[in-house]
């Protein structure tokens, strides 16, 4: 029973784990529709200090700063996209945790979608190629000198019978 | 052809060894991947106006930057470690004569005064930034920052963390002389 229980707060521990945020009650906004713009919003929002957490996810003073400041813009009447660019204009792209796709970040976002284009094009060329060489000996009937070769090999093989 | 194929292991080794070795040298002279590039670089200071933090002196604010003299702007607070161990070398930058201005962000006026009280003031003036706001607008994400302002105002560099004795020399100072020319 108790080792039930231990697992049941174990389980209930870890699950609530990933549902916990920063956000304080008294930053959130009365509308819910605007609190939940913010929340969208923060979420792909980096905090500078941690810089591998989103505001929403961070503790930190200035993530809290940053929560209240793109709240108060939703509230002057924002857009989205206006609120997201008066950080960037403060702290750059580096605030966004999903890169904006431009040329510095082509490399980024095609990089790997090219390698996996080139891996396959190797593959192909070389598959193509191997199997022109392949196809001719492997369909055509064995030549004289090869049965030869065979019949020699079956014999060892019956002579080697019992070894291992 | 097919021999030369060995040899994509080892150039790749080789280009990535190369590519290692030039970025530890870079972190080395203190160019971490931490360091963030800042865009207000040859941007105008944003706009503030923020209370003085000593009596008797003045506050700052940004229309007072752009008067044809270079400065420094120093975001600093008590509570902040590193700040104090980049003190003595404001210290001396202000003994040499070079106008900073210093930002007690988000700290308490009490204990911001109390500091400059016991390790002396190297600021030509000092504001409070209680809000944090001015800090953000200039992109500040963590004290101590500095920036460098030229003759009209706009930003010229931005110092991340401490000023070490060689950020000193091998930027701070020439890039000073060089705009004061």
């Amino acid at each position: 029973m108790r080792r039930v229980l231990s697992g049941v707060a174990l389980a209930v521990l870890l699950l609530s784990g990933p549902m916990a945020h920063a956000v304080q009650p008294d930053e959130m906004l009365p509308d819910p529709a605007l609190e939940a713009r913010a929340r969208g919003l923060s979420k792909d929002l980096r905090c500078l200090v941690c810089q591998n957490q989103s505001i929403d996810d961070s503790d930190a003073p200035l993530a809290r700063d940053l929560r209240l400041l793109l709240r108060e813009r939703l509230v002057k009447g924002d857009s989205d996209a206006q609120a997201v660019a008066f950080l960037t204009d403060r702290y750059g792209d580096y605030v966004l945790l999903r890169p904006p796709v431009r040329p510095a970040t082509y490399l980024l976002w095609f990089g790997p979608f090219a390698l996996l284009l080139a891996g396959g094009a190797i593959l192909l060329w070389r598959g193509r190629r191997g199997g022109a060489d392949a196809a001719a000996p492997l369909t055509a009937p064995l030549t004289a000198e090869e049965k030869a070769q065979l019949a020699v090999l079956m014999r060892d093989g019956d002579e080697g019978k019992g070894r291992p | 052809m097919r021999r030369l194929m060995f040899l994509i292991p080892l150039v790749l080794f080789l280009g990535l060894a190369g590519w290692f070795a030039v970025r530890l040298k870079q972190i080395d002279r203190g160019d971490t991947p931490d360091r963030l590039p800042s865009v207000m670089i040859d941007k105008p200071v944003p706009a503030f106006d923020l209370p003085p933090l000593v009596e008797g002196q003045p506050g700052v604010a940004s229309t007072g930057l752009a008067d044809g003299k270079v400065r420094l702007v120093n975001f600093w607070a008590s509570w902040c470690a590193p700040c104090r161990a980049e003190h003595p070398i404001l210290m001396r930058l202000a003994g040499q004569g070079v106008d900073i201005r210093g930002i007690d962000y988000k700290d308490k006026a009490a204990d911001g005064q109390a500091i400059l009280a016991r390790d002396g003031n190297p600021y030509a003036a000092v504001a409070m930034d209680q809000s944090g706001r001015t800090a953000i607008d200039f992109g500040v994400y963590g004290v101590p920052e500095t920036y460098v302002i030229d003759r009209q105002g706009r930003i010229r560099y931005r110092q991340v963390g401490p000023i070490t004795p060689q950020d000193l020399q091998t930027r701070i100072l020439p890039l000073i002389n060089e705009l004061s020319k």
